[in-house]
C-alpha cells in the first residue's frame, strides 16, 4: 500500500477481513462425513459394515500388537513375560527374535566385520543412480547426494568400519557433490565405474580383477571402432562382442594373477553361499532391473525388424520365457549353463541366478516396451525419416523417449515384480530374506515356533523399497509430462 | 498473378520421375507416372480422395518404395540404397497434414535435432538458425514451449520451419492446411507463398485453390493413380480438358 493512497483514500479498507467460517454443519469434519460416508441409506450401510469389520481386526489384532515384547533371549521367554504382563491367555508380538537376528535378514552370513562392505556399496548405489534418476536436475542431486553423505557417515560408523575407509568413502561423495554443482554431467562416470567397484566391494579378493573385467568392456569398444569403418556397425558390434568374450575366458585370469604379483591390494574374499537376507535380494533385484531394461529394449526392437532372422529369434526368446514359471527357469538354467560354459569353470550361483531374472525382466519388458512403440503415431516415424534420421538415432532420439515414457508405469511395475521375484531363488537353496533366513531362525531352538513376526518384517522392508519405486516412477511421469493438452 | 511471373525457374532438373509404377499389394496406386521439376518451380498437385496424391509425393523422399520406374532427385537416383536415401531425404524437406511434431522436444529442440545430428552442425550455429527460421514463421517466442502448447496453425508453422532448418533444395507439402481451422489457414498459407517467393522449389498436395493461383506455376490433376492433366494455373482453372478435370473443379469451386 502506497503512503500517498493510505493519505488520501483513508476510508476504504486497507486489509481484506479474512472469510468467516462457515455454519458449523457445513465445517470440515462434519460436512465431509455427511457427504462422504453418510450420504445415502447403501452409504450409511456400507460405512456401518466397514467399521464392523475394522473393530472386529483390530479386536483380534491388536492386543498382540500392544502386548509386543522387544527384550527377551527366546520365544518361550516372550510368551512368559506376555504371561506376566497381559494373562495367561494374551497372546504378543515377540519382536526380541528380530532385535537378536535382524542382521541374517539383511547380510545373511557375511561376516560382521566386513559388514561395511554392503553398507558402503548400498550407499554409494545411490550416489551411481543419481545422475540418472535426476538427471541435470542440480537440487535434487545435491540433495540425493547429501542424503548419501549421511547414512554413510552413520552406517560406517556403526558397521565399525576402518578410518581409511571412512575417509576414502566420505572424500569419494564430496567430491561427487562438487562436481554436482559444476558439471552434473560427468557423474555418469561414476554409475559406469560402480558396478565393477560393487562387485570388488561385495566378493573382495584382488582389486585387480574389477578392473581387468572393466578392460573387456575397454576391448569391446576398441575393437568396434576399429572395425566399423571396414565392416560396418553391425558385424563391427559383433567382432566387438566376441573379442570381449574371449578376454573374459581365456585373458582375464591369467592377467589378474599377473597384476596381483607385482602390485598385490586385496580385502578377504566373500564366498557366495555367505550371501543372503535383503543383501542377497537387493544385488540381484539392481542389477537384473539395470542389465534387463536394455535387454528388453533391443528385443522389443527386434520383434518389430525388417530383419527375419533377428525378429524371429526376438520373438522365439520373449515367447519361450513368458511362458515358462521363472522357478522352472532357475532349475534346468543351472544345468544348462553349466554345458555351454568350458568344462571346468565353476559358474558362480548368484551370478546364474541374476543372469536368468534378468532374462525372465528382459522377456516381459520386451512386450511392455511394444506397446509403448505401438501406441506411437506412425507420423512420429515418418518425420523422423523425413529428416533424414537414421534407424538408431530415429530410435534413440525419437521413437524410445517417447515408448518408454508411454509404458513407465507398467516398467516399473514389472521391476517390483522383479524384486519380489527374488524371493524365488529359496528355491536353488540360496538364502533369500523371506523364506531362506526365516528358516533358519526357526530352525534355532530359541525360535522354534515363531511365525508371523519374520513374515511381517520382512514384508515392511519389501513394500518401503516397491513403495519407492513406485512413488519414483509417479513422480517420472509428471516430469516427463509435455503434452498439455 | 504478378508475384508467380517474377519468380525465376531454372533449367536444372530438381525432380525427374519417368515411368514410376506403385502397387499395394494387388491394388495399383500409382500407373506409369513421369514428371519432370524444374529447381524453382512450384507445383500444386490436387485430385480427388484415394487419387495417389500422397502416396506419390511421399514416393518422392522414399518414405514409400516404388515398385517399377526411376525416380531421381537433385542427380540421387532413389534405390535401395540407403545411403542414396538419407542423402535426398536430408536434401528434402517434408511437412505433413498432422505436423508430426516431436511431443516430447521443446519447439527449438524440435528445429535443432536434425541438424546436429545428421548435418553435425555444432548446438550453438544450430540454435542460431533455428531462432532465425522462427522469427520468419513468426513466432520466436514460443521456442521454449512444447508443441502441445501451440495452437494448430503455429505447429504446422513450426515444422515448416524444422524443415527449413535442414537447409532443403526441395520441399514438400502433404495437405498442410487441411487439419487447421479456417482462421489458422492462412497464416500457413502465408508463410508458405513467402517461401516460393524466396524460390524454394516446392511440390504442394493441396485444395487450396486461391494459394495456387496465386504462387503455383503449374497445376498436375491426378486421379486413380494417374496424372491426367497439367497446366499453368490459369488454363488449368479456366479452361480444363478432360471430362473429370471438369466435375473435380466444379465439386471443389461448386460450393
Ligand atoms: N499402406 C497402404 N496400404 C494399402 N493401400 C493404401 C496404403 N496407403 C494408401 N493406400 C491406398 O492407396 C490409395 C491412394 O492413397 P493416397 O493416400 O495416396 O491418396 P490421396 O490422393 O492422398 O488421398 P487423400 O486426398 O484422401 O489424402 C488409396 O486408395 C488408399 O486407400
Ligand atoms: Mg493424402
Amino acid at each position: 500500500m502506497s503512503e500517498t493512497h493510505a493519505q488520501t483514500v483513508g476510508f476504504t479498507r486497507n486489509d481484506m477481513l479474512p472469510p468467516l467460517p462457515p455454519p458449523v454443519t457445513e465445517r470440515g469434519a462434519i460436512k465431509w462425513l455427511r457427504e462422504n460416508l453418510f450420504s445415502t441409506p447403501l452409504n450409511i450401510a456400507l460405512t456401518l459394515f466397514g467399521i464392523a469389520v475394522i473393530y472386529l481386526l483390530l479386536q483380534s489384532a491388536l492386543p498382540w500388537w500392544l502386548n509386543s515384547v522387544w527384550n527377551a533371549e527366546s520365544l518361550s521367554q516372550c510368551r512368559e513375560i506376555v504371561a506376566a504382563n497381559a494373562g495367561p491367555d494374551a497372546s504378543g508380538a515377540c519382536w526380541a527374535m528380530i532385535r537378536e537376528r535382524w542382521h541374517q535378514f539383511l547380510f545373511g552370513f557375511y561376516p560382521p566385520e566386513e559388514w561395511w562392505r554392503p553398507v558402503l556399496a548400498f550407499g554409494l548405489l545411490f550416489a551411481a543412480l543419481a545422475p540418472v534418476l535426476y538427471s541435470g536436475q542440480k537440487r535434487s542431486l545435491t540433495i540425493l547426494l547429501c542424503g548419501v553423505l549421511a547414512y554413510l557417515v552413520l552406517t560406517l560408523y556403526l558397521a565399525g568400519a576402518s578410518g581409511v575407509v571412512f575417509a576414502l568413502a566420505l572424500l569419494l561423495v564430496l567430491g561427487m557433490l562438487g562436481l554436482a554443482q559444476v558439471q552434473p554431467g560427468k557423474l555418469l562416470w561414476f554409475t559406469l565405474l560402480y558396478p565393477a567397484l560393487t562387485f570388488w566391494l561385495l566378493w573382495g579378493g584382488s582389486i585387480w580383477s574389477p578392473i581387468v573385467a572393466m578392460a573387456g568392456f575397454a576391448v569391446l569398444y576398441g575393437v568396434f571402432r576399429l572395425a566399423s569403418p571396414l565392416i560396418g556397425l553391425a558385424p563391427a558390434a559383433g567382432a566387438g562382442v566376441v573379442a570381449a568374450v574371449l578376454w573374459w575366458l581365456y585373458i582375464d585370469v591369467p592377467v589378474v594373477e599377473m597384476l596381483q604379483s607385482a602390485l598385490p591390494f586385496s580385502i578377504p574374499a566373500i564366498a557366495s553361499d555367505q550371501f543372503g537376507g535383503f543383501l542377497l535380494a537387493i544385488v540381484i533385484g539392481v542389477t537384473g532391473i539395470s542389465f534387463s531394461l536394455p535387454i528388453g529394449i533391443l528385443l522389443a526392437l527386434g520383434r518389430q525388424s525388417d530383419m527375419l532372422i533377428v525378429k524371429w529369434l526376438s520373438v522365439g526368446f520373449i515367447e519361450f520365457i513368458r511362458g515358462v514359471p521363472l522357478i522352472t527357469l532357475l532349475f534346468t538354467a543351472s544345468l544348462l549353463l553349466q554345458y555351454f560354459l568350458p568344462p571346468g569353470t565353476n559358474f558362480d550361483i548368484i551370478l546364474r541366478v541374476i543372469i536368468l531374472v534378468t532374462l525372465f525382466a528382459a522377456a516381459y519388458l520386451a512386450e511392455v516396451i511394444r506397446g509403448g512403440l505401438a501406441a506411437l503415431p506412425s507420423g512420429q516415424y515418418e518425420a523422423a525419416d523425413a529428416l533424414g534420421l537414421d534407424y538408431w538415432r530415429a530410435q534413440r532420439l525419437i521413437i524410445l523417449p517417447q515408448a518408454l515414457k508411454i509404458s513407465i508405469p507398467a516398467i516399473v511395475s514389472t521391476f517390483i515384480g522383479l524384486f519380489k521375484d527374488t524371493t524365488l531363488v529359496a528355491f536353488v537353496g540360496l538364502m533369500d530374506p523371506l523364506k531362506g533366513v526365516t528358516q533358519i531362525v526357526r530352525a534355532d531352538i530359541d525360535w522354534k515356533g515363531i511365525y508371523w513376526e519374520p513374515y511381517i518384517f520382512v514384508g515392511a522392508i519389501f513394500f518401503l523399497i516397491c513403495f519407492g519405486m513406485s512413488r519414483y516412477s509417479m513422480y517420472l511421469e509428471r516430469k516427463l509430462k509435455t503434452d498439455h493438452r | 498473378m504478378a508475384d508467380a511471373a517474377k519468380m525465376q525457374i531454372s533449367d536444372e532438373v530438381a525432380i525427374q520421375i519417368t515411368g514410376m509404377n506403385k502397387w499395394y499389394g494387388q491394388f495399383h496406386v500409382l500407373r506409369d507416372i513421369n514428371m519432370t521439376v524444374q529447381r524453382g518451380e512450384r507445383i500444386v498437385i490436387c485430385g480427388p480422395s484415394g487419387s495417389g496424391k500422397s502416396t506419390l509425393i511421399r514416393c518422392i523422399n522414399r518414405l514409400e518404395e516404388h515398385q517399377q520406374g526411376q525416380i531421381i532427385v537433385d542427380g540421387t537416383e532413389l534405390t535401395n540404397d540407403l545411403k542414396n536415401i538419407d542423402k535426398v531425404r536430408s536434401e528434402v524437406g517434408m511437412v505433413f497434414q498432422h505436423f508430426n511434431l516431436f511431443p516430447h522436444l521443446t519447439i527449438l529442440e524440435n528445429l535443432t535435432l536434425a541438424p546436429i545430428w545428421v548435418r553435425k552442425v555444432p548446438k550453438r550455429e544450430a540454435e542460431e538458425t533455428a531462432m532465425y527460421f522462427l522469427q520468419k514463421v513468426k513466432i520466436p517466442e514460443q521456442a521454449h514451449k512444447y508443441p502441445g502448447q501451440l495452437s494448430g496453425g503455429q505447429q504446422q508453422r513450426v515444422a515448416i520451419a524444422r524443415s527449413l532448418c535442414m537447409k532443403p533444395r526441395i520441399m514438400l507439402f502433404d495437405e498442410p492446411t487441411s487439419a487447421l481451422d479456417p482462421e489458422m489457414i492462412k497464416e500457413v498459407l502465408d508463410t508458405m507463398i513467402q517461401l516460393a517467393q524466396e524460390g524454394m522449389t516446392m511440390i504442394c498436395v493441396t485444395h487450396e485453390m486461391g494459394f495456387a493461383q496465386a504462387v503455383a506455376n503449374r497445376v498436375i490433376f491426378m486421379d486413380q493413380g494417374q496424372i491426367v492433366e497439367q497446366n499453368e494455373p490459369k488454363e488449368f482453372f479456366s479452361n480444363p480438358k478432360s471430362d473429370r478435370t471438369k466435375l473435380f473443379l466444379s465439386q471443389i469451386l461448386g460450393h
